[in-house]
């Protein structure tokens, strides 16, 4: 397909507000008469409550309440499950727990709300906070995954019998039958862990109950506001349209921002109702680090069997998820990662053990990623693993295992995230792999200048991970697109923008579709009250699902303006077109009418319309995916790693990336650099350092290091387009592929920068100190 | 309010004149009690550079600084530097590299590399690597940024 607007390098529209301080963050909402809320929060992370004592907080001037769980009655409720474990699948154990608004007998993680204190300002909330007392009774605390389903081991939750959150099987084929005829079978452990998603800004909300209309106004930094209006409105007894929620323009999402009734969020409308006053909360950055959800630990013993030549007969896993205290976003994280513990390859026979387990840390839910990283992990590690014990080229090992182009769409059978079997609908993946090799320059590299750089005594290695990425699932998303009487076009969808410049390049599908400039198109996302349905922005799915129902409805609109001028100009539709805001007759451009003046005829003030006319030009229209779209791509890195520093230094970078056809060039490669970014973090820089009371000791981002522009190498993005079949504009996601492949990646360039060192990598993030211990201290 | 300061500062060319609780963070006074809510807070704690203004002509953290600190003093913050339709040749080198997603992080580099920019106007990709270290981002992989600092240089000169 030629498009004239749809894949261009568009600016934003968005831009001109964002960069000149105008636009609106839910931190700068400021109300009349609005309070401010403050929240004691749990040092320790397993502990009995024995007693509160507010009573000095409530003493200070300035302070109009300060709140526990008792004062809530029967307003307090745990928040809902959020997502269940696929019906789909047989035997599923799942024990759902899920956090609550204001801790009541015991505390499960630390930082787990106790107290809020409502003031006047900020500052003298927080002052009343300091003037909490708690007696705690303390108890061991659950950290460690492979210990924590032992028995008689300390319990997070004491109505269950175990720390067990949850436990599945994914199968395919027969992997032991596989196995006898495998000429090699390798075993390996892997430690992986991940981090926080560190979005600029932190989390908000701003709720204001106005008793006089009796409507509930909620400004929420969440990917998903239709979700949060519809929940809330249940949790208080509201009518739908009795609540509004607004995301405005977020600051980063990155997924923990999806996670819905957090704490936070079923405090403050209660605040509100209850006090008649505005209340607002704004989190801190040290609040974020242990209030915001977070993805970690997983630990997993992979299996592989394979033949001589390099072939996977079948690959075997025993999964061990941490949900940290609660589970209420259910299986999405694991479920993905044994979604990409196959890759891109054809492997017929597949045995996947789950055990999601309880800890008392911060709860787990999807982050950049969201589990594929962890796959893509562990099964290119272990075809490096085998390329060695195989004395194979890896690279060919790669080769023969892709799903070749012509057996799509291939069925993995497992279940995915979305709870549908796992069929990846369309790839290309030879060409991908060949183009980053050629760019990486891998053959002159290896034979060339490594060689001459050892020689010189430095430590280079290259590293080329190619990775899937389920992208696009359902299960629906909405959009209505309108023409005003000013001849703009506005529009709205329900997916919340947190960067992902949705403004931009769904007006570029509008644009496209009506003939007008993607500046005349105003669109509206994250606001309840212009679109009725909807999910949210997750799972690298904008593009394709809402993009494509913006598609939908932009052409029923399109449909509806060439039936009306064809009777107005009085021409047939087929002779008309759709050029500069107007609609004109092909071979005689002065007879025109303008899409305004179409609009203002289509909605008449008086008189008698046909029967089954639509006013105006509206549609709304909805597009959900049988499933989703498997974007695929190829990363490469050249490193240097300094021997005795480990500090490391990527000279090369880059990323071969296919997501189908592009709304924006611009903003795909925005994507792809930010999501190596967090790649990179993930992969030397970040962790989260818990100690064995389950205390996150590195909470600031003084001691969680990000990368800066000092530690992010230049990166060269290459695009291949292998359409997505089942989606109109052929699109597929591509918000976190950056991030998916660069722990492999990592892995195996540093294990080629240090052949001296025997070097096998199970485990990520690694970090100059660690690196350390794997290269000096090799008893481990 | 027991303990009380009157400050007097000009910002972005205005004088304000506002009795405030003395340990506001000048970052919370901008915010607050001027609303101009340009300026964003992202740690508190000095490090992501988010909420960086022009104190007397050099780049600070808001954050670290108490209002009265810059009683009498000049501040620019990032509504000082254009509006949507005059905007400063950074701010429009930003809009064309696509230096920015979420635009949260975007105010600090923009108050960082305009007094940078004019005194290193022809500056080298690690130069404007090094620049901007003290901000971070996390959407962007800082990259479009570079290219902006770029264009906006060639711009300029």
């Amino acid at each position: 397909m030629t498009y004239k607007v749809i894949g261009k390098r568009v600016k934003r529209v968005e831009d001109p507000r964002l960069l000149t301080g105008g636009a609106l963050f839910v931190g700068d909402v400021n109300l009349p008469n609005m309070l401010h809320a403050a929240f004691f929060r749990s040092d320790y992370a397993h502990a009995k409550i024995k007693s509160i004592d507010t009573s000095l907080a409530k003493e200070i001037p300035g302070v109009v309440g300060v709140y526990t769980a008792e004062d809530m009655g029967e307003a307090w409720e745990p928040g809902p499950p959020l997502v269940s474990p696929p019906p789909t699948l047989e035997g599923v154990v799942f024990n759902s727990r899920r956090q609550v608004p204001l801790v009541k007998d015991k505390v499960k993680h630390a930082g787990e709300i106790i107290a809020v204190v409502v003031a006047e300002s900020r500052y003298i909330a927080e002052d009343a906070v300091e003037e909490i007392y708690v007696d705690y009774e303390p108890l061991p605390a659950v950290t460690n995954l492979e210990k924590c389903l032992e028995p008689g081991h300390p319990l997070v939750h004491d109505d269950l019998d175990s720390n067990l959150a949850a436990y599945l099987v994914q199968n395919k084929g027969d992997y032991e039958a596989a196995k006898k005829e495998a000429d090699l079978v390798l075993k390996r452990k892997f430690k992986l862990d991940r981090g926080a998603a560190v979005a600029m800004e932190n989390r908000g909300i701003v709720v204001d109950w106005d008793q006089k209309n009796q409507h509930l106004m909620i400004w929420d930094t969440t990917q998903s506001p239709i979700p949060i209006r519809n929940g809330m409105a249940a949790r208080l007894g509201l009518r739908t349209h009795q609540v509004r929620v607004v995301a405005p323009f977020v600051g980063g999402g990155f997924g923990p921002k999806i996670m819905m009734f957090y704490a936070e969020e079923m405090v403050l409308p209660w605040l509100t109702m209850k006090l008649n006053r505005p209340v607002k909360w704004i989190e801190d950055r040290k609040e974020n680090f242990y209030a915001t959800t977070q993805e970690r630990e997983q630990v997993q013993e992979v299996e592989m069997a394979l033949s001589k030549e390099g072939r996977i007969l079948g690959i075997k896993q025993k999964i061990i998820h941490d949900t940290g205290a609660f589970d209420p976003y259910g299986l999405t994280t694991p479920l993905n990662t044994q979604s990409h513990s196959m890759g891109g390859y054809d492997v017929q026979n597949y045995n996947s053990e789950l055990f999601v387990v309880f800890t008392n840390k911060i709860i787990v839910t999807p982050v950049r990623g969201a589990g594929r990283p962890q796959g893509i992990y562990v099964v290119e590690r272990m075809l490096d693993i085998a390329s060695k014990e195989l004395k194979l080229d890896p690279r060919d090992v790669r080769r023969l295992n892709f799903i070749p182009k012509d057996a799509f769409p291939y069925n993995h059978e497992i279940i995915d995230q979305a709870f549908v079997e796992l069929v990846l609908d369309s790839g290309n993946y030879l060409p991908a792999y060949e183009k980053a090799l050629e760019k990486i320059e891998y053959d002159k590299f290896v034979q060339e200048e490594q060689p001459r750089l050892r020689a010189e005594g430095k430590y280079v290695g290259i590293g080329v991970v190619p990775f899937i990425e389920t992208t696009g699932v359902g299960p629906y998303e909405g959009a209505r697109v309108a023409v005003e009487p000013s001849g703009k076009i506005s529009a709205a969808t329900g997916v919340g923008t947190q960067g992902q410049s949705h403004m931009t390049s769904f007006a570029q599908i509008i644009a496209e579709e009506l003939g007008v400039e993607v500046e005349d198109v105003s669109l509206v996302s994250g606001d309840t009250a212009e679109i009725h349905w909807g999910t949210g922005t997750f799972a690298s799915r904008g593009a394709v699902v809402a993009g494509n129902a913006v598609l939908a409805a932009a052409s029923d609109v399109r449909k509806k303006v060439l039936k009306l001028a064809s009777k107005i100009l009085e021409t047939p539709e087929d002779e008309l077109e759709l050029e500069g805001g107007l609609v004109r007759v092909a071979d005689i451009p002065e007879k025109s009418i303008s899409l305004g003046e179409l609009a203002v005829l289509a909605n008449p003030f008086r008189g008698a319309v046909e029967p089954g006319t639509e006013p105006g030009l509206e549609s709304t229209k909805y597009f959900g995916p049988a499933y989703g779209a498997t974007a695929f791509g190829v990363h490469g890195m050249i490193l240097e790693v300094d021997p005795e520093t480990m500090m490391i230094k990527i000279h090369k970078y880059i990323a071969v990336e296919d997501c189908g056809t592009m709304l924006n060039p611009l903003v795909v490669e925005g994507q792809i650099h930010g999501g190596v970014s967090m790649g990179i973090g993930n992969a030397y820089y970040e962790k989260l350092h818990y100690d064995e009371n389950a205390q996150l000791l590195n909470a600031s981002l003084a001691d969680y290091l990000i990368p800066t522009s000092a530690e992010m190498p230049h990166i060269e993005v290459y695009h291949e387009n292998t359409p997505a079949p089942n989606n109109k504009l052929g699109t597929k996601g591509v918000g976190e592929a950056g991030a998916i492949p660069v722990p492999a990646a990592f892995a195996q360039a540093l294990e080629n920068a240090l052949p001296d060192f025997n070097l096998e990598i199970t485990e990520t993030p690694l970090s100059p100190n660690r690196l350390y211990e794997l290269l000096y201290k090799s008893e481990e | 309010m027991e303990n009380t300061f009157e400050l007097s500062v000009t910002v972005n060319g205005t004088s304000y004149q506002k009795v405030i609780d003395p340990r506001t963070l000048l970052s919370d006074f901008l915010r607050n009690d001027l609303e101009l809510t340009g300026t964003h807070v992202g740690c508190e704690h000095g490090v992501c550079g988010a909420c960086t203004i022009i104190l007397n002509g050099d780049p600070v953290r808001s954050c670290l600084l108490f209002a009265p600190q810059v009683h009498g003093q000049e501040i620019i913050t990032v509504e000082g530097l254009g509006t949507v339709d005059d905007m400063h040749p950074l701010q429009d080198a930003f809009r064309e590299a696509h230096a920015l997603q979420c635009g949260f992080c975007t105010p600090g580099f923009l108050t960082t590399l305009v007094p940078w920019l004019e005194e290193n106007p022809n500056p080298t990709e690690e130069e404007i690597r090094e620049a901007v270290s003290g901000n971070l981002c996390r959407c962007t992989g800082y990259q479009h940024i570079i290219d902006a600092v770029k264009l906006a240089a060639e711009k300029m000169n």
